[in-house]
């Protein structure tokens, strides 16, 4: 049983409403399992809750903590969204169904009612308020987590949706995991002998880390980089070896805040280092190459997972300028920077050329199964290694191409 | 009971449920493997491409990531198109928040890779109410049905 402080007892008792009764319940159950002695305070959180996920009984779930007495069901931390299941602007170009919209529309309404900002983004890292080193969070999105906990050094564990909204109720979450210092060392070693130079090349770096590490609780520490990477290459990476391995937190020497130093990431000494190269990381992306067979057309070309930053839309307006696609082109960016790329002329740019901009939403959490039955999708051109690992449960057939070569796609409709 | 193997796990949480085994050693995530209207595997490349999960205990190696699995189990579990238990060698929080959203019963940390001591098609029984909580391989014909899972 874990300890609990007075406060926390009186909301396990009820006597601070049912909506945190049950959060406090539900984190007992999950601290329980992996082992935590007591509940840490947390500073924010952040929630994952796309329809498709809740579905029609998620939902209702929701609705019913919305509908209890305003003091009993507000959160008590700052708590925003991960994206949402559409872009309400553009649904009916989508082709989404009606029924979808309609459970967005009341997932808004209950999460409105409980105070929870609707920020609709995965990159908050980037635009809403990064945490700070060593501070304690509840974030509900793998690739939030694994770079807060590693570019950050902030503190938080893969809060699923049920469980980040149980800390948003109660302002505390489950010590366990990435919480604690004994559990952010490193336990993989691996020397890299090249540096990735573009987007897909660091998700595909991090697709084969994370396929090395493979397992949450392990933390994976890399050595050889020949310069500090930027942001959205760290992006592309982390959300990458999230989604491959299910990892949640890695080192770079000499990059990341917590690593100055081998020595302090391996107290009983570093182990024998695991080398990956260009050869991994070819093979990786070539492992798509053969899978999406022998026909090279293309149906859909995606720009999604992580949402895109302001930088990449530059970059891809940039490449579309003086060019018009010929098979749907969808770039998904947040809506803390779709009024920026509208304001400086980026989506513009992008819908000069055929292209749709999309915010709010991400591809792979907006029935995605339905997108591509309704419109035709199977084969899907990106330069998201995240979003490659995802789709093919959703019956398409991925390509891992660089942001160019996924334009050259667009336009031209082929593979080169 | 004589005959029967048991595993011991590390932890577990749910209700006592006796089920068909679907084993394989492979990863898991609702988002990235299931057709979860059809209720079948429908990631091609999983080893369980095709096969039902419906009623089944499954017994994989361990989840995969994405967080999406901490609410599907509850949407699955509400239309009723959902496994009976699941069983990995490892786990990682968003099982766990699932399981414990849904209502599932679930079992992980043996000694043994638990996806090699289980014979797919097995009866199992998991009792997670035991100290330590079990995983028991049962002959067909043994004793009567527990749990929803039977």
């Amino acid at each position: 049983m874990l300890r609990l402080d007075d406060e926390a007892e009186a909301m396990r008792r009820g006597a601070l409403g049912p909506a945190r009764q049950w959060a406090i319940e539900h984190q007992l159950r999950v601290g329980a399992y992996l082992g935590a002695p007591d509940l840490v305070q947390v500073s924010q959180a952040h929630i994952m809750a796309d329809t498709e996920s809740l579905g029609a009984a998620g939902v209702a779930w929701l609705e019913r903590f919305a509908a209890m007495p305003e003091r009993e069901r507000r959160v008590r931390v700052p708590t925003i969204t991960d994206p949402r299941g559409t872009d309400f602007t553009a649904a009916k170009r989508l082709k989404q169904q009606d029924y979808m919209v309609a459970l967005e529309r009341r997932t808004v309404a209950a999460f409105e009612a409980l105070g929870i900002l609707m920020t609709d983004t995965c990159v908050n890292y980037q635009t809403i308020m990064p945490p700070i080193r060593g501070e304690h969070v509840a974030y509900g999105d793998t690739g939030v987590v694994i770079y807060c906990n590693s570019v950050l050094g902030a503190r938080s564990n893969f809060e699923g949706g049920p469980s980040a909204l149980a800390a948003a109720l109660t302002g505390r979450t489950p010590r366990y995991g990435y919480h604690l210092d004994e559990r952010r060392g490193g336990s993989l070693l691996i020397e890299v002998s090249m540096t990735p130079r573009r987007l897909h090349e660091w998700g595909a770096l991090g697709g084969v880390v994370g396929r090395l590490a493979g397992d949450y609780w392990r933390v994976p520490v890399l050595t050889g980089l020949d310069r500090v990477p930027g942001s959205d290459e760290l992006k592309h990476f982390g959300a990458a070896m999230a989604s491959f391995g299910s990892v949640a937190m890695f080192h770079i020497e000499g990059v990341t805040p917590e690593a100055d130093s081998l020595a302090g990431l391996f107290r009983g000494g570093a182990p024998a280092p695991v080398r990956v190269g260009a050869a991994e990381v070819g093979a990786l992306l070539a492992s798509y190459a053969d899978a999406a067979g022998a026909a090279d057309g293309v149906d859909v070309v995606v720009f999604s997972a992580p949402q895109l930053s302001l930088m990449e839309m530059q970059t891809l307006a940039g490449l579309l300028d003086g060019r018009r696609v010929t098979v749907p082109l969808l770039a998904v960016t947040s809506p803390q920077v779709k009024p920026d790329a509208d304001r400086m002329g980026l989506s513009a740019r992008i819908e000069a050329a055929g292209g749709t901009v999309l915010s709010g939403m991400c591809f792979y959490q907006s029935y995605a199964r339905e997108l591509g039955e309704a419109n035709g999708w199977k084969r899907l051109v990106t330069n998201s290694a995240k979003l490659t690992n995802i789709i093919g449960g959703y019956g398409y057939r991925p390509m891992l191409l660089s942001m160019e070569a996924c334009v050259d796609a667009a336009c031209t409709g082929r593979l080169a | 009971m004589s005959g029967v193997q048991e595993f011991a796990a590390s932890a577990a949480m749910g209700e006592k449920v006796r089920g068909l085994a679907v084993v394989a050693s492979d990863g898991f995530s609702a988002r990235y493997d299931l057709d979860r209207i059809a209720g079948i595997f429908s990631r091609p490349e999983h080893k369980l491409a095709g096969r039902s999960y419906v009623g089944l205990i499954l017994v994989l190696d361990r989840p995969k990531g994405g967080v999406a699995t901490a609410w599907m189990l509850h949407e699955m579990a509400a239309r009723g198109v959902v496994p009976a238990a699941l069983v990995f060698n490892t786990v990682n929080p968003i099982m766990v928040q699932g399981a414990a959203l849904a209502g599932t019963t679930m079992m992980s940390g043996f000694a043994v890779d638990i996806t090699k001591a289980v014979p797919d098609g097995a009866l199992v029984e998991l009792d997670p109410t035991a100290t330590p909580p079990v995983l028991r391989l049962v002959p067909e014909a043994s004793s009567p049905d527990v749990g929803p899972g039977a």
